[in-house]
C-alpha cells in the first residue's frame, strides 16, 4: 500500500514504540501534525518554546532509559533546538529530533522558514541527516532511532523536508537495521580485565571513581555488588551520583572542584583509580598534571575517544559500563582497605560539608526534600548554585534518581526537564529545585506542567542574584559584581553590593507568577515552614506547586578549589581579602 | 609514550557518499583548532562510497583524537592511518611562471628536464608546468622555483592522493 511520509511517520513511530512525543507545530510540520491528529497510541505533549521541549524529551528519556522524542518546524523551531540538543548529546541521553523543513526544490533558495538545519546541528549531536527521497525515510528512522541508542546513547536529529512529508511511497518500516560505518563495541576485552584485576590485587589504597556512564548503563545494583565484593571506596562525579547508594558505608562523595574534602584528598593520594564512565572533565580533574598523580589509572568507557582524551590511563577498557561491571565480579577478590577506609572516614569527619547555619540555608531544603520525598522521587535541577547545592546534600538511592545538565550546564533545564520526567513517570514525585536566575529562562513551562495536570514541587531558591557568577566575583574579582544582581534598576549605583530599600520587593514575584499559570505558589522565609509546605505541595494530585525560598543573598558554594589549582587544595571557608 | 611533538600526517577514509560528510570531516578539524593542509576526495568503484586523502599536521594525541573519532563517525566507514606504512603518494602541481626572458625559458626547459616536469602550455612571455610527484617534492619544487622567479609564479596544488603500496613504497 502507499502511504504519505507524514503517515509513514507516524508508522515509524507506532513501531519504535513511541508512546509520548514533545512537539511544538508549525508551517513546515503541519503535515506531520496533521498524520498525528486523534493518534490513540501516541500522547503529544505541548511545551510552549522548542527549547524546554528538548528538555522535557531529555527529561523523559533520562528517568526511563528510552528514547525522547521530538517534533518542529522549520527554521526557528529548528534553531530554538540548538541548547537543548547540545544539553542532551553532552550528557549522553538518546534523543531523535525531527525537525520540518522547506520542499527539497526550495531548500538553498532562502526560502520563509529555512535555515540549514543540518549544517547548525552537525557539530553537537551523534548524527544528523536530511531525507532526501521518499524511499529512504523508513530506512532513515529506523536509522536515527538505533544510533540514537546504542553506542554511547545521543542526540540523532532528522530533517523532513515538507515534500517527503507529502510524498506518497511503501508503507514497510525496516525490521532490520545495517550501518556499515557504525558498529559500536559494547563487549569488554576480558585480557584488559584480568590486567585490571591484577593491578587492583595489589592496592592498597584504591578508589573506584564512577561517572554518568554507570546510570546510563543501569548498573547500579552490579556496582554495589562490586563495592562490597571488593571493599574498595566509592566517589562520583555530578553526573555519577546515586551510582550508589549514597548513604552506603562505602561511599565518599563527590569529586571535584565544588567536591568534597575527603573525595578530593583520597583522589589525589590514592594508589589505584579505578574510574567507570566518566571522561575527567576539566571540572572534576582541577588541575589535571596533579590528578591522581600517585595513582596508576584503569578507565572503562563505551567511547573510545574518551581513552586518555584529558588524562593518559594506564589500562583501558573500553566497553559499557555494566557489562565490564559484571566481568570484573566475576573475577575480583575481596582487598584489605580497612586503614585506608578509616583515613578516608577521618578525613569526612573532620572536614564535612559546611551547611551554613542561617536559617534559609541552601543545605536545609536540600535535606528537607530528603525528609519529605522517601518514596520514588527524581529530583531535576538547573545550573549553577542551586545544582551545586543539590548535587552536594541530596540523598540518591534506588528509588531516588537525579537528572542534571552536568556537561553543558543549561540554565532553564530543571523545570522541562520535570515535566517530562513527571510525563514518564506518574507515580513518582517529581522536584525541579532551580534559582531565580534558570527559573526565568523557561518560567512558560508553568502553562505545560498545570494544563498537563503534573503536580510537580518547584523549588526556587531565590537569592536575586545570578548566584554561581556573582560567587566567583566575590572570590576572584574584588566583588565587581557586573550583572549580576536580578534586582537591579535604572538608577542604580555602579558599586552596589548590598541591596537597599530601593530595591523591588521581587522580580518577578514568583508566587503571584505562579498563581497566573493555574499553579500553587508559595514563599517560604522562615526555617520552620520548609518541612510543612513541601508536605504540602508533596500531597498535591494534579496542579503544580512552585515554593519560593528565600535564601540569603550572598551564599557561597563551598569547598571550592580555586580555578588552576590542584584537588587537594581546597578552599573550605571563603574570608573577604584572601 | 605520548609524543607532542608536531608532525605531518597522512590519514585515508572511506565515508558514505552523501551531501554533508564533507562537512562534518572538515568541521572535526575545526572544532579541534586544526588546520587541512590538503584534502582529496573522489569517489570509488563502489559510487556508495567516497575515498579521502587528508595531509595535516598535528601532535600525537590529537591525532589519536581525530582518528577515534572519525571511527566512531555514522558516515565514515574506514580509517585507514597512512603515516607511516608503504603507500604510493602523489600530488598534481600547476605551476605558471610569468614575464619569463628567453634566459628564463632555457632555465625552465632545463629544470623540466631534470625534475621529470612536464611543460603543458606555453606563449611568449609564460610557461605552464604540471607536476605529479610527491607532496615533499612538490614543496621543493615550489621553493626552487619561488627562489629563482621570484614574484613571478602562480601556484595550483591539487592535493594529495594515496593508496597503499603493494610492492614497493613511493612516498
Amino acid at each position: 500500500m502507499k502511504i504519505s511520509g507524514a503517515e509513514m511517520f507516524v508508522k515509524a513511530l507506532k513501531e519504535e514504540k513511541v508512546d509520548t512525543l514533545f512537539a511544538y507545530p508549525g508551517g513546515q510540520a503541519i503535515d506531520l501534525f496533521n498524520a498525528l491528529y486523534g493518534q490513540k497510541d501516541i500522547q503529544v505533549v505541548l511545551p510552549r518554546h522548542e527549547q524546554a521541549l528538548v528538555h522535557a524529551a531529555d527529561g523523559y528519556a533520562r528517568s526511563t532509559g528510552k528514547v525522547g522524542v521530538c517534533l518542529v518546524t522549520s527554521g526557528p523551531g529548528a534553531t530554538n533546538l540548538v541548547t537543548g540538543v547540545a544539553t542532551a548529546n553532552y550528557d549522553s541521553v538518546p534523543l531523535v529530533c525531527f525537525t520540518g523543513q522547506v520542499p527539497t526544490n526550495l531548500i538553498g533558495n532562502d526560502a520563509f522558514q529555512e535555515v540549514d538545519t543540518i549544517g547548525i546541528m552537525r557539530s553537537i549531536c551523534k548524527y544528523a541527516v536530511t531525507v532526501r527521497k521518499r524511499e529512504d525515510l523508513a530506512k532513515i528512522i529506523k536509522k536515527a532511532f538505533y544510533v540514537a541508542k546504542t553506542g554511547k546513547p545521543g542526540v540523532v536529529v532528522v530533517d523532513i523536508p515538507k515534500d517527503i512529508q507529502l510524498a506518497l511511497g511503501d508503507d514497510t518500516y525496516p525490521k532490520e537495521v545495517n550501518i556499515r560505518g557504525y558498529k559500536p563495541n559494547t563487549e569488554v576485552h576480558s585480557g584488559q580485565v584480568k590486567r585490571a584485576l591484577t593491578v587492583l590485587k595489589n592496592a592498597k589504597k584504591p578508589v573506584f571513581l564512577i561517572g554518568g556512564g554507570v546510570n546510563i548503563a543501569h548498573a547500579n545494583k552490579e556496582l554495589t555488588e562490586l563495592v562490597e565484593l571488593t571493599r574498595v571506596p566509592v566517589i562520583t562525579t555530578i553526573m555519577g551520583k546515586g551510582a550508589i547508594d549514597t548513604n552506603h558505608k562505602l561511599y565518599v562523595g563527590n569529586i571535584g572542584i565544588h567536591g568534597c574534602y575527603a573525595a578530593n584528598h583520597a583522589i589525589s593520594e590514592c594508589d589505584v583509580l579505578f574510574s567507570i564512565g566518566t571522561r575527567f572533565n576539566d571540572r572534576i580533574t582541577g588541575k589535571i598534571e596533579t590528578f591522581a598523580s600517585k595513582a596508576k589509572i584503569i578507565h572503562v568507557d563505551i567511547d573510545t575517544a574518551a581513552i586518555s582524551r584529558n588524562i593518559v590511563v594506564d589500562i583501558p577498557i573500553v566497553g559499557d559500563a555494566k557489562k565490564a561491571i559484571k566481568a570484573l565480579l566475576e573475577k575480583a577478590k575481596p582487598l584489605e582497605t580497612s586503614k585506608w577506609i578509616n583515613q578516608i572516614n577521618e578525613w569526612k569527619k573532620e572536614y564535612p560539608i559546611n551547611e551554613g547555619n542561617s536559617d534559609m540555608a541552601p543545605a536545609k531544603i536540600i535535606k528537607a526534600i530528603n525528609k519529605i520525598f522517601k518514596g520514588e522521587t527524581i529530583i531535576t535541577t538547573d545550573v549553577g548554585q542551586n545544582q551545586l547545592w543539590t548535587t552536594q546534600f541530596i540523598e540518591l538511592n534506588s528509588k531516588r534518581k537525579l537528572l542534571t545538565s552536568g556537561g553543558l550546564g543549561t540554565m532553564g533545564y530543571g523545570l522541562p526537564a520535570a515535566i517530562g520526567a513527571k510525563i514518564a513517570n506518574p507515580k513518582s514525585d517529581v522536584i525541579a529545585i532551580a534559582g531565580d536566575g534558570g527559573m526565568q529562562m523557561n518560567i512558560q513551562e508553568m502553562a505545560t506542567a498545570v494544563v498537563n495536570e503534573l503536580p510537580i514541587t518547584i523549588c526556587v531558591l531565590n537569592n536575586g542574584y545570578l548566584g554561581n557568577v556573582r560567587q566567583w566575583q566575590e572570590m576572584f574579582y574584588k566583588k565587581r559584581y557586573s550583572n549580576t544582581c536580578l534586582r537591579y534598576r535604572k538608577g542604580c549605583e555602579i558599586a552596589c553590593n548590598n541591596p537597599n530599600n530601593k530595591c523591588p520587593a521581587f522580580t518577578p514575584d514568583f508566587v503571584k507568577l505562579a498563581e497566573s499559570y493555574g499553579a500553587k505558589g508559595i514563599r517560604v522565609t522562615k526555617e520552620e515552614e520548609i518541612e510543612k509546605v513541601l508536605k504540602q505541595a508533596k500531597k498535591e494530585t494534579k496542579v503544580p506547586t512552585l515554593i519560593e525560598f528565600i535564601i540569603d543573598r550572598e551564599v557561597n558554594v563551598l569547598p571550592m578549589v580555586k580555578p588552576g589549582n590542584p584537588l587537594n587544595e581546597i578552599t573550605l571557608e571563603f574570608k573577604e581579602g584572601e | 609514550m605520548v609524543n607532542s611533538e608536531m608532525k605531518k600526517r597522512w590519514i585515508c577514509l572511506f565515508v558514505e557518499n552523501e551531501i554533508g560528510v564533507l562537512a562534518r570531516v572538515s568541521g572535526l578539524f575545526s572544532s579541534k583548532s586544526y588546520n587541512i593542509d590538503t584534502i582529496t576526495v573522489g569517489t570509488t568503484e563502489d559510487t556508495t562510497i567516497s575515498r579521502m586523502t587528508i595531509s595535516f599536521t598535528s601532535d600525537d594525541k590529537t591525532f589519536e583524537q581525530i582518528k577515534k573519532q572519525f571511527n566512531r563517525s555514522v558516515e565514515v566507514i574506514k580509517v585507514v592511518d597512512y603515516t607511516d606504512i608503504p603507500i604510493h603518494m602523489k600530488e598534481i602541481l600547476f605551476i605558471r611562471v610569468n614575464h619569463c626572458s628567453e634566459k628564463d625559458k632555457k632555465e625552465i626547459f632545463r629544470i623540466a628536464k631534470i625534475f621529470d616536469i612536464s611543460i603543458v602550455d606555453y606563449n611568449y612571455s609564460s610557461i605552464l608546468l604540471e607536476c605529479t610527484q610527491t607532496e615533499d617534492r612538490n614543496d621543493a619544487l615550489i621553493q626552487l622555483l619561488q627562489e629563482k622567479f621570484l614574484n613571478r609564479i602562480e601556484i595550483t596544488r591539487g592535493g594529495v592522493v594515496a593508496t597503499e603500496a603493494i610492492g614497493i613504497s613511493n612516498r
